[in-house]
């Protein structure tokens, strides 16, 4: 068995793409530490310019909202109406708004 | 990942329904999803069996790596066959969002107990092959491949479109290739022809079983995992390749290959699915060097592995020491 792998910790990888972008998450990798998982996720995710930065965390250090999309903890946003610009009338003939 | 909040489970009935409207609205499901057992089973088998293709399917073209005829060549082969250690990352990767372990998907592969793509048992003849497993077997996989881009599970669907991008290259190089030999001596056009005759049928297979004997199929296609029938895939790759074999000036090994303008797709002869099965249950011409040359990177790795992992440890405690002091 492979006891020896097992030790390696999985990693997400986070790439951005160019300047002005932020970084996105683009999947994961095992390593056994950060510099080994860094020069990894540059040969994984980035062998055609698929990036310009890299960031890779533990995954057991992201801590995460609950798992399903519509849940309660997301209802707050959805009930303040107040905070689209949509919300607010403002007659047609007033200039740049 | 660890939850920080967890809102109370809804009854099981309405985590059914929330993903069957999720499903039918072709929306994605994500990893932290409620999903039914079925559906996480079903794709770790299919993700795994997908990424052990591409682990051992280095090993055929990676044969002709040091053989390759130029500089040029051997470059491309490089680029490719890291390509598709890349491509089993991925897959890796997103079998490990539904609670799959990479270590124990390993040992499934080396032990036999998981299953890869028929086509990597069969050998590499010549270094026309390694241009006919571009042509054939990399255009095979784009007709697989393209479709799963659209599947139901966002993690398999997103590794897709990497996947995709980096394959229209694999299929590029192989047909380049073809085209060089076929303007180069009647032996290599006789090369190219002859892995032309090896590779069709096999690459007819890959698509798997005829649908009337694919008795997964159905389930999938209502999970939305796959988007099409083998038999279409099937037919797709058939009416893409015979254009391409036209103008490369090549036959392929079907008699009963002919234009069908009622149905506007090109008939053609019935793979030898004994053989299929035969190859799938161990008895193909590399089922054995294939899986024995895993086994031994896995085993001569592993110095490796125990090495990195017992320097991540010193720098570690090294740093705690430092902080300490």
């Amino acid at each position: 068995m492979s006891a020896d792998k097992q030790d390696w910790p999985l990693y997400e990888v986070f790439v951005r793409g160019k300047r002005g972008l932020n970084h996105v998450h683009v999947g994961s990798l095992h390593a056994a530490d950060d510099r080994m998982a860094l020069t990894h996720a540059r040969d994984l995710y980035t062998r055609r310019n698929e990036g310009v930065s890299i960031w890779v965390v533990r995954s057991e250090h992201i801590a995460a909202s609950t798992r399903d999309e519509k849940d309660p903890f997301f209802a707050p946003s959805a009930d303040k109406v107040y905070r689209h610009p949509t919300f607010y009338d403002i007659p047609d003939d007033v200039p740049h708004i | 990942m660890t939850t920080s909040l967890s809102a109370e489970a809804p009854p099981p009935g309405h985590l059914q329904e929330h993903f069957d409207a999720t499903i039918s609205r072709d929306q994605r499901i994500e990893p932290r999803d409620w999903m039914p057992d079925g559906y996480r089973k079903t794709l770790v088998r299919q993700i795994a069996q997908h990424a052990h293709s591409e682990i051992i399917g280095m090993q055929p073209e990676g044969e002709w790596i040091t053989k390759a005829p130029s500089l040029r060549r051997k470059a491309i082969l490089f680029a490719k066959v890291q390509d598709e250690a890349g491509h089993g990352l991925y897959l890796y990767s997103a079998a490990e969002t539904l609670g799959a372990d990479r270590a124990d998907l390993t040992d499934r592969l080396i032990e036999g107990r998981q299953k890869y793509s028929s086509i990597f048992n069969y050998p590499t003849m010549s270094f026309a092959d390694v241009g006919v497993i571009g042509w054939f077997v990399d255009g095979a996989a784009i007709c697989n491949q393209v479709p799963l881009c659209r599947s139901s599970y966002g993690p398999y669907a997103r590794a897709m479109v990497r996947i995709c991008k980096e394959e229209s290259f694999h299929q590029r190089q192989g047909y380049e290739l073809l085209m060089t030999m076929m303007r180069g001596t009647e032996a290599q056009r006789e090369m190219v022809q002859d892995a032309v005759n090896r590779w069709w049928w096999p690459s007819l297979m890959m698509f798997g079983p005829p649908d009337d004997s694919s008795p997964n199929s159905a389930q999938s296609m209502a999970w939305k995992i796959k988007r099409h029938s083998n038999d279409e895939l099937r037919q797709r790759f058939v009416d893409m390749t015979v254009p391409q074999a036209d103008k490369l000036g090549v036959t392929l090994p079907d008699p009963d290959l002919r234009w069908n303008a009622e149905r506007g797709h090109h008939d053609f002869g019935t793979p030898d699915w004994d053989e299929l099965m035969r190859v799938i249950k161990g008895g193909g011409p590399c089922n054995d060097q294939r899986m024995q040359r895993r086994r031994s990177a896995h085993e001569e790795g592993a110095w490796v592995r125990e090495a990195a992992t017992a320097h991540a440890a010193k720098q570690a405690a090294r740093a705690e020491k430092g902080a300490v002091a």
